[in-house]
């Protein structure tokens, strides 16, 4: 197994803003976490808060170790639930897109 | 009379004029539609008769005919029923009304829609929650697609600020409430449609009701409240949700709860709350008046609504199972449609649009109903008596953002006094000259946006975004590091919210010393003014633009 997984990381709806202002990131993630583990979305999020996100506001993306409500997590297009949530195990070449929902009308 | 005033007074005489031309063609619109309804009637008579009359009911749209007849001035042959008759039977070949033919001929001739999905719109009532960015463009399309009845709930007045993109408005109608606004061009657009004003924010104790006796409900709402309580609605009257937001360049668009199902029947299209079983941070909530919109992104977002809405009724919404009458699932419109007959359901999706991203549309699939959802699954917790009772309460559920105040009143200067303090150091600068006052001087950083800050700013301000400064600390201790640390800082925004963080903000770094030089603990020279610019405008500078 590679070290890193070669994936592609999307930000919608204003959540680009925490992230440099940059909806698409090509990103190379450590393929097990530290306790060996594979590395799954909820280390993803971990790691997007530690190492990618620059901006300090944390609490608009992350709130209780899980992404915040009103922020829908999309793997490869599908709905995290229908994929088994924050455990799913990525897979090299995934796409995993952000996207918090608006409200304005 | 001067030849100005010759012109004024044919411009008032014009004007008038087209005011009472106004009325009489509004007035002959109603005429129209009552005629036509009576109209209806007759033709719904005959058709369910169609290989005679009961002589009882014959007698019956005699009456009607002659009802019509008489408002149109029609007095003779008033004993020439097989005249009558026989102009009555060419009318009723036709499902449509003559006219109808004529308006929607275009979409009828698709066989997307054909005969059958015309009289399935024209039997349906759609209600559009919210006439703003997307409710109009919703509403005007529904209306001119020849739905029976668009009801239109908003209890907001038209404002100049809603006319780049609420299309259903125009200038001189700010001030008026936005569904008179709105029914007024639909009527104009379509008066065949009925339309049915409801000038009121939609609150739990009335939703039901209200939503009762429509087939289908378009949420063009702008938060999340009234987004939890019209999905709640849709699901106990089961009732299929077309859902749509907008903000900045991107737009987002669900069909929820459809099929329609009762709670706890796993078949039945998510709901609001399957997606967002918890409501978002309340601080994490911007609207179009803080974030901004783009006109025709909120547009396409209302056409889309429109379009879906016409997708599910065309297709055939099954009627609401009704215990207590015992009634079937049936289908609005054509009834001998039924479930077997209707196109397979797409799976739940949610459609991305982004402006500026190429491709700008992107969709998604959403999961199905949850199975400990609070609204939609068996273990459902929100009942229609626990909606109308009030004891629900969505302003709390989705958290309410209070105005800041984290700054001391005397921590504050009131527009007024910072222009005459600013006024009197001007003077003393001119008479006694600026080495001594110059250095009195104050320092004012405007923390709004970039962008927000180069429509109109102090001449002295320097920006500093709030966004920024939350960020990272560098950016406020570059702006601040270069300057004596015994001046006066104030600090500006729109309304004076982000002001008293940022206040907050600089007397910490001046506390921690640092880059900004010698350490600094006299807090009272760093202030805000208070009510922010909206302030200055309102108080000190009229000219000062407000957006």
């Amino acid at each position: 197994m590679p070290d890193t997984l070669d994936i592609t990381v999307e930000f919608t709806g204003g959540l680009e803003m925490l992230f440099s202002n940059q909806r698409k990131h090509a990103i190379s993630l450590p393929s097990r976490e530290e306790d060996g583990n594979p590395a799954t979305i909820a280390f993803l999020v971990r790691y997007l808060c530690q190492s990618v996100m620059k901006d300090r506001r944390k609490e608009l993306f992350v709130l209780d170790d899980t992404v915040r409500p009103g922020i829908l997590v999309l793997i490869n297009d599908a709905d995290w639930e229908l994929e088994g949530e924050d455990k799913y195990e990525i897979q090299k070449r995934d796409n995993i897109l952000f996207v918090s929902t608006l409200h304005g009308g | 009379m001067s030849p100005t005033e010759d012109v004024d007074a044919y411009v008032l005489r014009l004007r008038r004029q087209v005011r009472a031309a106004e009325v009489q063609l509004r007035d002959l619109r109603r005429q129209l539609v009552q005629a036509e309804k009576q109209a209806d009637e007759a033709r719904n008579l005959n058709k369910n008769h169609d290989r005679g009359l009961p002589f009882a009911q014959q007698s019956k749209r005699l009456a009607v005919l002659r009802n019509i007849g008489q408002e149109q001035g029609y007095e003779g042959h008033t004993n020439g029923t097989e005249d009558r008759s026989q102009y009555a039977r060419s009318k009723r070949r036709w499902p449509l009304r003559k006219e109808e033919y004529k308006r929607y001929g275009r979409q009828l001739i698709m066989p997307e829609i054909a005969l059958e999905g015309q009289l399935r719109l024209r039997s349906c009532s759609v209600l559009v929650v919210g006439v703003g960015g997307l409710g109009c463009p919703a509403a005007l399309y529904l209306a001119g697609a020849g739905v029976s009845t668009v009801g239109l709930v908003d209890g907001d007045t038209v404002e100049e600020s809603n006319l780049h993109r609420q299309i259903l408005h125009s200038t001189e109608k700010i001030g008026m409430s936005k569904v008179d606004s709105a029914a007024e061009q639909l009527r104009s657009l379509n008066p065949l449609v009925n339309y049915v004003s409801h000038r009121e924010h939609l609150t739990p104790q009335i939703a039901l009701q209200m939503f009762d006796r429509y087939d289908l409900v378009l949420d063009c709402t702008d938060h999340p409240t009234s987004r939890y309580l019209i999905s709640d609605t849709c699901v106990l009257l089961q009732k299929p949700l077309v859902s749509a937001s907008a903000l900045r360049t991107e737009g987002q668009l669900m069909v929820l709860n459809n099929p329609p199902r009762a709670a706890g029947d796993v078949t039945g299209g998510p709901c609001y709350r399957c997606v967002f079983p918890r409501p978002p941070p309340a601080e994490s909530v911007t609207s179009c008046g803080e974030g901004g919109i783009l006109g025709p992104v909120v547009g396409v977002m209302g056409v889309l609504q429109a379009l879906e809405a016409i997708k599910i009724i065309v297709a055939g919404i099954p009627k609401p199972f009704d215990a207590d009458r015992n009634i079937d699932i049936s289908t609005v419109g054509r009834e001998e449609a039924s479930d077997a007959s209707a196109p397979t359901q797409d799976p739940p999706s949610l459609l991305l649009f982004s402006a500026y991203t190429s491709p700008p549309f992107r969709s998604v699939r959403l999961r199905s109903r949850r199975k400990d959802c609070m609204a939609c699954s068996a273990s459902a917790t929100i009942t229609r008596a626990s909606l109308t009772s009030g004891s629900l309460d969505y302003a709390q559920f989705c958290g309410v953002v209070n105005p800041v105040s984290v700054l001391e009143k005397d921590s504050r200067i009131s527009a007024n006094d910072y222009d005459a303090q600013q006024s009197m150091l001007e003077w003393f600068r001119q008479t006694r000259g600026s080495e001594v006052y110059g250095a009195m001087t104050d320092t004012i950083v405007d923390v709004r946006e970039k962008v927000q800050f180069d429509l109109c700013h102090f001449d002295r301000a320097i920006n500093v975004p709030w966004s920024e400064i939350l960020a990272d600390d560098e950016p406020l201790k570059r702006a601040l590091e270069d300057l004596s640390a015994r001046r006066q800082i104030t600090v500006v925004c729109r309304l004076g919210n982000d002001s008293q963080l940022a206040v907050r903000k600089i007397r910490e770094l001046r506390r921690r010393g640092g880059a900004i030089g010698s350490v600094e603990t006299d807090d009272s020279l760093v202030m805000d003014i208070e009510g922010g610019l909206r302030a200055w405008t309102r108080d000190v500078d009229p000219e000062f633009p407000e957006y």
